[in-house]
This record gives C-alpha cells, structure tokens and sequence, in this order.
C-alpha cells in the first residue's frame, strides 16, 4: 500500500523505510485508534471519589508526620528480636537453599545432564517459582504454624527456584570448546565440571547467590506480615497499633540493610571479575 | 601407529560427515589435513579421541582400538592424544598454570585436581614446558589476559602436559596473524620433532601446510580425494580437493597483494570458473 509509486521521472531516487511491525496500514492505524479509544474509555469509566481521597491525604500525612520523628526506643526490643530473626531467616534459608539448588540446577542444564534428569529437575524449578512468595508462606504458616520456621522454608524454596533455574541457564550457555578441551585430556566427569563448567560459572554464581542474600532479606520482611516472623512481623504490628514512629523506625532500619546487601553484593560481584 | 579403517560418520541430522576414510599415519610422522569447510576435517580428529562418536570404521592407536572403548578405558586413552584446538579452548578464567596443568588431569584424582595438588613432577613438568614455549613471565596470568599467539602456546602446552604420543591439532592458526600463524606453525613441528609425537592437522592455509607438513591429505565431501607428499599439490589436485578455481592466478598474485585487505586475491576470479 505504501509501497513508492513507478515515478514519471527517468531516474527516479529510490525509497527505503524500515519495514513496519503489521505490515498491513489498515491493521496498523486500527490497532492505534483501538488503543486510544480504549484509553479514553478507561479514564472515563473511573469512578474518583474526591471525599475519600482528601481523607486518605490527611491520614498520609499523619503516617508521614509519624516518619518524620522516627522512634527507635520504644519497641527496641520488639524490633531488635524481629532483626535477627529475619537475618537468622536470611542467611540459613540462602546457605539452605544454596545447597539444594546446585545439584538441581546441574541436573537443568541440558548440555550435561540426561533427558530424565533434566525433565526432573526443570519440574523442581518450575514447581518452586509457581507461587509468589507470599502465597507460599501462607501455606507454610498454615501447615507449621506461625513464626521464622514457616519462613525459613518460604525463602528456602524460593532460592531454590531462583539460584537453580538460573545456574541451569548459564551452565547451558557456557562455551562449549573448554568443556571439549578438558575432556580430551581425559579428565573425568566430575573434574571436566570443575575445571570447565564451575570455573565459567564461578562469577555469575557468587553474584547471584550475593543478590538473592539482598532478595531474601527484603522478602523476610514482606513475608513477616502473613505471620512468618521476622522483622515484617514487628512491623505489622507496630502499624496494627497505628505506632507510625516505630513503623518509621522500622523501615528505616529495613532501608538500611537492604542498601548495605546491595551495596555489598555489588562490590563482590566487582571483586570477583 | 594409527590406523584408521572404513571411518565412516553420519549426525543424528542425518548429515553424512565421513565415509569410508582410511590411512595409516606412521609414528613421528606429520599429516596436513586439507579441504573446503564442512568436508569433514574437524569430525575426523574428534573422531580419533572420541569427542564425535564414528558411526562405522574403526580407529586403532598402537595395540588400542580406540573406536570400541568407553568410561576409564577411554580416558586413559584420551590421555595419550593431545588435541590442540582453533580458538585455543583454553579455561579463561584459570591461570595460565592451571590450564597447563589440565593436561594432567587424566593421571590424577578428582580431589587432588579440585584442590589443585598435582605432583611435583607434573608442576615441573609444566614449568619446563612454559619455558619451551617462552611463557615464564605469565605463569600466573589468567589465559584471558594473553594475545592470541600467547594462548596458542599455553594450548600447545596443555596438550603436551599430557605426554601424549599422538597430537590431534584443528585449525591451529586460524585465529592467528600470519606472522604469529607461522611462529605457532614452526613451534608446534619443532616440538613433534623434539619428542618424535606424530600428528593430525586439520588447516585451512594451504600454503602454510605446505610450508610445514611433508604428508597431505585431502578430503572431499567426507572422502579422501588426495594423499600424498605436500609436493605433490598442484592446480589440477587442488581442483580435486576445492573445486575449480584459478589457483595459479592467486598463488602467484599474493607477493603483489601483500598489503591489499585479505580476500582481493581471491577475487581475481577466473570468469569461466563462476557458475
């Protein structure tokens, strides 16, 4: 359709345009105007109810007030016990979870592992990031009740999910040759994972287990408030009382140590390149 | 030594790589191995060390039929064999110390190659041969951090780290500049000289093979189409091997075109030869 008409000149210049995502222009313009009508739709459909809304901004404003004078003090000990569970939390359910994910993730990854295997393995990993974390704590504080155990297991699972189907990825996209070379010098199975398949993977590998360190940490603290302990625990509490300077508190102390996992699984990543 | 009978070879794909390769390759004895991409070069030297599973034939290296092993067997032969490779497959983030001493890791155990506590013997080995092949001051230099010809010469002492009695080489040079292609050329048939190693090598370089390898043989479509003296490679067997082309015209023209960008020369293409 707008394809460059034969020209009336003897030497016509010849025209080029990038080839479009529907080619068809009829297709292309209705898929516009459909967007746009559906946008103006949507916004019309809103039913804002101003009433509510200048309510909700003088109670953000009391929440924000609360965080302006943080109170450290008063619940400290409620505080101090929910950290360290949720560090407690953190560390076990990442060494944990780290355990059981290398194998899995070996046993992922085509290019070294059986077909059965591989079926078994993916099967693991799809399973254990079927359900988001919160849902799975649910579950887990339904069967053993509440506190850090139920979410030790939730992060568990989670890492699992996360640091297996990842290492799988990278084994499978490893440079073939090096593998090659160590078999040819006879090395056997286990020594051509050392020399050639861990020590491609080494980098990506601390980094990502650094990386779910600073994920785990914050998950503890969402997972806290269905009841898996932890500092979120603390907080659904301190917000339950309508205590904003100790919620403040709180999450000021979250903030911190999520930038300090950050900042630190960064500089690892760095220190290991 | 080697004896290679009826290799025959078709992937899964249902590609035929080899069919009905045979020669004999004498101890000491050097072998180029010639022919267009895709003839079946490199599926013939990872047949030798069974990185490619032959699917006919059979392949013996002194009193060992290779082509029948498996599991330990096949490892401590493989230890015999050293493979040199085109882009070098070193481990890039091991040190250059550690890439070398790979090649021993046929003769130790898993633990000891885990914790990297080789021998003495191997390590001392591994210092002399990083001498040989002029690497004392990178020892400890990761192999990414090398030049090209500097990796190709840690290959080269991964693959002799093996003690091997065969070298199975694939394109050796192909990464390389002209200049260093034929230092790694000259040091590689200096070393099987030294140690009386026979060897495969698969190259693309004509020229060069001729340069160095004194044996020639030629595959085509997974068939030999030529073996014999590197002298013995002129127009009419080159056309055998490629396929038509003025190989005079591109021979004669590569002084002149020195300088010119690679490919020109091949450009100066008999008219009658484009179909």
């Amino acid at each position: 359709m707008d394809r460059n008409v034969a020209s009336p000149l003897p030497l016509p210049a010849r025209v080029w345009q990038r080839p479009r995502l529907c080619k068809n222009a009829w297709l292309r313009w209705g898929l516009t105007l459909a967007a746009a009508a559906y946008l103006v739709l949507a916004v019309g459909g809103l039913d804002i109810n101003w009433a509510r809304v200048s309510e909700g901004l003088v109670r953000a404003a009391r929440l924000f007030a609360g965080f302006l004078q943080p109170d450290f003090n008063s619940r400290w000990d409620d505080i101090r016990q929910g950290l360290i569970e949720s560090l407690t939390m953190t560390v076990c359910a990442t060494v944990f979870g780290l355990v059981l994910a290398l194998p899995i993730g070996l046993g992922a990854a085509r290019n070294i592992a059986p077909l059965w295997l591989y079926g078994i393995c993916r099967s693991i990993i799809a399973l254990a990031r079927a359900f988001q974390e919160i849902i799975v704590a649910i579950l887990f504080v339904a069967m053993f009740g509440f506190g850090t155990f139920a979410g030790f297991l939730t992060l568990s699972l989670s890492t699992i999910g996360f640091l297996s189907k990842l290492i799988a990825d990278d084994i499978e996209e490893i440079d073939p040759a090096q593998v090659e070379a160590i078999r040819a010098t006879g090395g056997g199975f286990w020594q051509v994972m050392d020399y050639a398949v861990a020590s491609q993977i080494m980098q990506r590998f601390v980094g990502l287990t650094a990386y779910k360190v600073d994920i785990n940490f914050r998950e503890s603290s969402v997972i806290g408030i269905v009841g898996a302990g932890g500092i979120g625990a603390t907080l659904n509490t301190a917000l339950d009382r309508y205590e904003f300077d100790s919620a403040a508190a709180i999450l000021l102390i979250i903030i911190g140590i999520v930038m300090l996992c950050e900042y630190a699984s960064g500089w690892i990543r760095k220190a290991m390149a | 030594m080697l004896v290679i009978d009826d290799l025959s070879k078709q992937y899964a794909t249902g590609d035929t790589a080899l069919r009905g390769v045979s020669f004999t390759l004498q101890p000491g004895q050097l072998l180029g191995l010639i022919g267009p991409s895709g003839a079946g070069k490199s599926t013939l030297i990872r047949c030798v060390n069974r990185l490619v599973e032959p699917t006919g034939g059979s392949i013996r290296l002194r009193d060992v039929t290779l082509s029948s092993l498996s599991g330990a067997d096949l490892r401590k032969a493989r230890r015999r064999i050293g493979m040199i490779f085109q882009e070098y497959a070193l481990v890039e983030r091991l040190t250059v110390m550690e890439n070398v001493l790979s090649g021993r890791l046929g003769y130790v155990g898993f633990w000891a190659s885990w914790f990297r506590r080789f021998p003495e013997a191997d390590i001392e080995r591994a210092f002399a041969l990083l001498d040989r092949v002029g690497l004392m001051d990178h020892v400890d230099k990761r192999a990414d951090a090398l030049s090209g010809g500097q990796r190709q010469r840690v290959g080269i002492a991964r693959a002799l780290a093996q003690d091997p009695e065969l070298l199975l080489i694939d394109e050796p040079t192909a990464s390389l500049d002209p200049k260093t292609s034929r230092q790694v050329m000259r040091l590689i048939t200096e070393l099987c000289a030294e140690r009386g190693l026979a060897g495969i090598v698969n190259i693309h370089d004509v020229e060069l093979a001729q340069m160095f390898l004194p044996r020639i043989i030629g595959l085509r479509a997974g068939e030999i189409v030529y073996d014999g003296p590197a002298s013995g490679l002129n127009a009419e067997v080159l056309t055998r091997i490629y396929g038509e082309e003025d190989w005079k015209k591109s021979s004669q023209s590569e002084e002149e075109t020195d300088s010119a960008p690679a490919g020109v020369a091949s450009l100066s293409l008999d008219p009658a030869a484009v179909r």
